[in-house]
């Protein structure tokens, strides 16, 4: 037994050998990723360019570094997110878009700019209560549904809720100026950071940092919170409290996140896939492992969005299209597993 | 009889979203460092008599006891440290090894920021020992069939080093040989002093296992006693409602239910 013990302790070593690996790659990456964009010339800058060129020096503090770590922070916030939900209702196909919290900030932003004007302040802080206010009226919802157990009911009432504020979304769509707010609506809706200063970057960051840090703790307590009402009460949890704070966290970091860089799918739902295959479920490895592929896979998302052509690419396109490519690859493909 | 671990004392109860008892003034005394049995028809409450038992579920009316304390005043993780629960099945829908499931049992020592140790982890993998599972510590849980499942979370009940095991159905999913291993980890938890009150559907496991025997039917206890004293051909008869004979094979008491 004590050599199963040491086998265990060696295999947890590795893995979390691992996870260190993929810090040290996102390093890498970010790095790159700062190196790279359409001036002066399309391809990677060397740093003797951005040595002896003041407008690529100002270019890289002033826009590419927030930008980028926005970007950082969206992967991680979207794809921690994404990992708590699907634990806390014990489903592998859902994602922070589950509970109205996706659909309140949409409203929220396209509300802000037909009837409060598009100051991106102001865009971002109605979409992030609007992001809130979807999670509490799916919560109030829940409890008042006389069918089913609390997790069907708490899905349920976010279809629900989702559903009433995709129509409310439909309607400011049609009250909006054409020529004005429209265009800027589905901006917003298909997702970017190409408006990320300091600012914004620093507007968010006590939200998000609140929220991840939240759940990076509470992450073994996790794998008991996904357990059935019943049997994490006898783990002596109180699992519904518990739950909700948790939530919240992730919603909190979420609607941070969204409030800037608009509607951005598929990260949160294929991020925490990736990270289970790799380091298997225990929400110890997993949910690090999913922050590290999730900041990632953004910045790449959001390099890849600014560089591929002269235009801007909307960030919500690219994350969809690799997601989506991701996900069936992922479904159909045999396992993979690192070695543990 | 010894003296009782759990008492129920004219405890009624209904669900929040349904009017109708579905139990009503029970009162029942089971005996602490035994298997007690409860035996009764599908919807008799056997679940929700576990539930209460448990803590999760809170009757309208009547006290629960535990230790002679009512149930309300201990803590949640001290509550966690009493009870074990090994649910009748459990929807699992992420690849957990079989180690990192049992280790959730440990969950009632550990504060909500801590994690388990090295030391959580020796327990852990003892308790899959106790269950004949320790050579698979490592696989995934999702590849072991419904009895073996049931063993994992009888491991993980184990984990919390409880004075009480609540078991639901244990051996809805078991074949004749899991069967037969579950009732050899009865005997051992019973040499160890540790208490069991388990539901089920086969009159035949109980009279194995258990001393103590409740019959329940609507939701009040039907007959409640030693084995040798409920279980009889008459009360097995109408509390199932179906005409049954016992026999004695072996010294074993057997339940005849195809006889005409």
């Amino acid at each position: 037994m004590s050599g199963l013990i040491e086998g265990r302790a060696a295999g947890r070593q590795t893995s979390q050998g691992w996870l260190w690996g993929l810090a040290g790659a996102l390093v890498v990456l970010f790095g790159l990723a700062l190196l790279a964009g359409r001036y002066p010339t399309p391809g990677l800058m060397s740093l003797s360019q951005l040595n002896g060129d003041e407008l690529a020096m100002r270019l890289f503090l002033n826009l590419r570094l927030p930008r980028l770590l926005t970007a950082m922070l969206l992967g991680m916030s979207l794809a921690s997110a994404g990992l708590v939900f699907q634990m806390l209702f014990n489903n592998p196909l859902i994602e922070p878009g589950f509970l109205g919290v996706s659909q309140g900030a949409a409203f929220g932003a396209a509300f802000c700019i037909v009837f409060l004007g598009s100051n991106a302040l102001a865009v971002q802080g109605v979409a992030a209560v609007f992001a809130l206010v979807g999670l509490m009226l799916s919560y109030l919802l829940a409890r008042r549904i006389r069918y089913g157990g609390w997790v069907l009911r708490l899905v349920l009432a976010g279809i629900a809720v989702s559903a009433l504020f995709s129509s409310g979304l439909g309607v400011l769509k049609y009250l909006a100026d054409p020529l004005t707010q429209l265009p800027e609506i589905t901006f917003w809706l298909l997702g970017g950071l190409s408006g990320i200063v300091w600012a914004r970057f620093l507007s968010i960051l006590p939200a998000v940092w609140i929220g991840l840090s939240v759940l990076f703790l509470f992450r073994w307590r996790l794998n008991i919170l996904a357990l059935s009402d019943e049997a994490a009460f006898s783990l002596g949890t109180t699992p519904r409290r518990e739950r909700l704070l948790l939530l919240t966290m992730a919603v909190l970091a979420t609607a941070a996140v969204v409030s800037v860089a608009g509607m951005v799918g598929w990260v949160g739902l294929i991020v925490p896939h990736l990270a289970r295959r790799m380091f298997g479920a225990d929400a110890r490895l997993a949910l690090p492992a999913a922050m590290l592929l999730g900041g990632g896979f953004s910045i790449l998302c959001d390099t890849l969005a600014r560089t591929l052509l002269s235009g801007e690419i909307p960030l919500g396109i690219l994350t969809a299209f690799f997601g989506a490519a991701t996900f069936v690859i992922l479904m159909t493909s045999r396992g993979f597993r690192l070695e543990r | 009889m010894n003296t009782s671990i759990l008492v129920f004392d004219a405890v009624s109860f209904h669900y929040p979203t349904n009017h109708k008892q579905v139990l009503e003034g029970l009162t029942l005394s089971l005996p602490q460092g035994a298997v007690s049995a409860i035996l009764g028809p599908n919807g008799a409450g056997k679940t929700t008599l576990l539930h209460l038992a448990l803590g999760w579920l809170k009757p309208q009316s009547g006290r629960i006891l535990l230790h002679g304390r009512p149930l309300e005043s201990y803590a949640r993780r001290e509550l966690g440290r009493q009870f074990g629960l090994v649910p009748q099945n459990e929807q699992i829908s992420f690849e957990y090894t079989l180690l990192e499931y049992v280790l959730l049992g440990r969950a009632p020592y550990l504060s909500p920021l801590q994690m388990p140790t090295a030391q959580d982890c020796h327990l852990a993998l003892h308790a899959l020992e106790q269950v004949g599972l320790a050579e698979q510590a490592n696989r995934s849980i999702l590849k072991l069939s419904g009895g073996e499942r049931q063993l994992v979370l009888l491991a993980r009940a184990l984990v919390q080093q409880p004075g009480l095991i609540l078991m639901d159905e244990p051996t809805a999913h078991l074949d004749l040989g899991n069967k037969r291993r579950l009732l050899d980890i009865l005997h051992i938890l019973l040499s160890k002093g540790i208490s069991v009150v388990l539901t089920t559907h086969e009159p035949d496991f109980a009279a194995a296992i258990a001393s103590y025997l409740v019959l329940i039917n609507d939701g009040r206890v039907f007959e409640a006693g030693t084995l040798a004293e409920v279980f009889t051909s008459d009360k097995i008869t109408s509390l199932y409602r179906t005409s049954v004979k016992i026999i004695d094979v072996d010294g074993r008491k057997l339940v005849n239910w195809t006889a005409a």
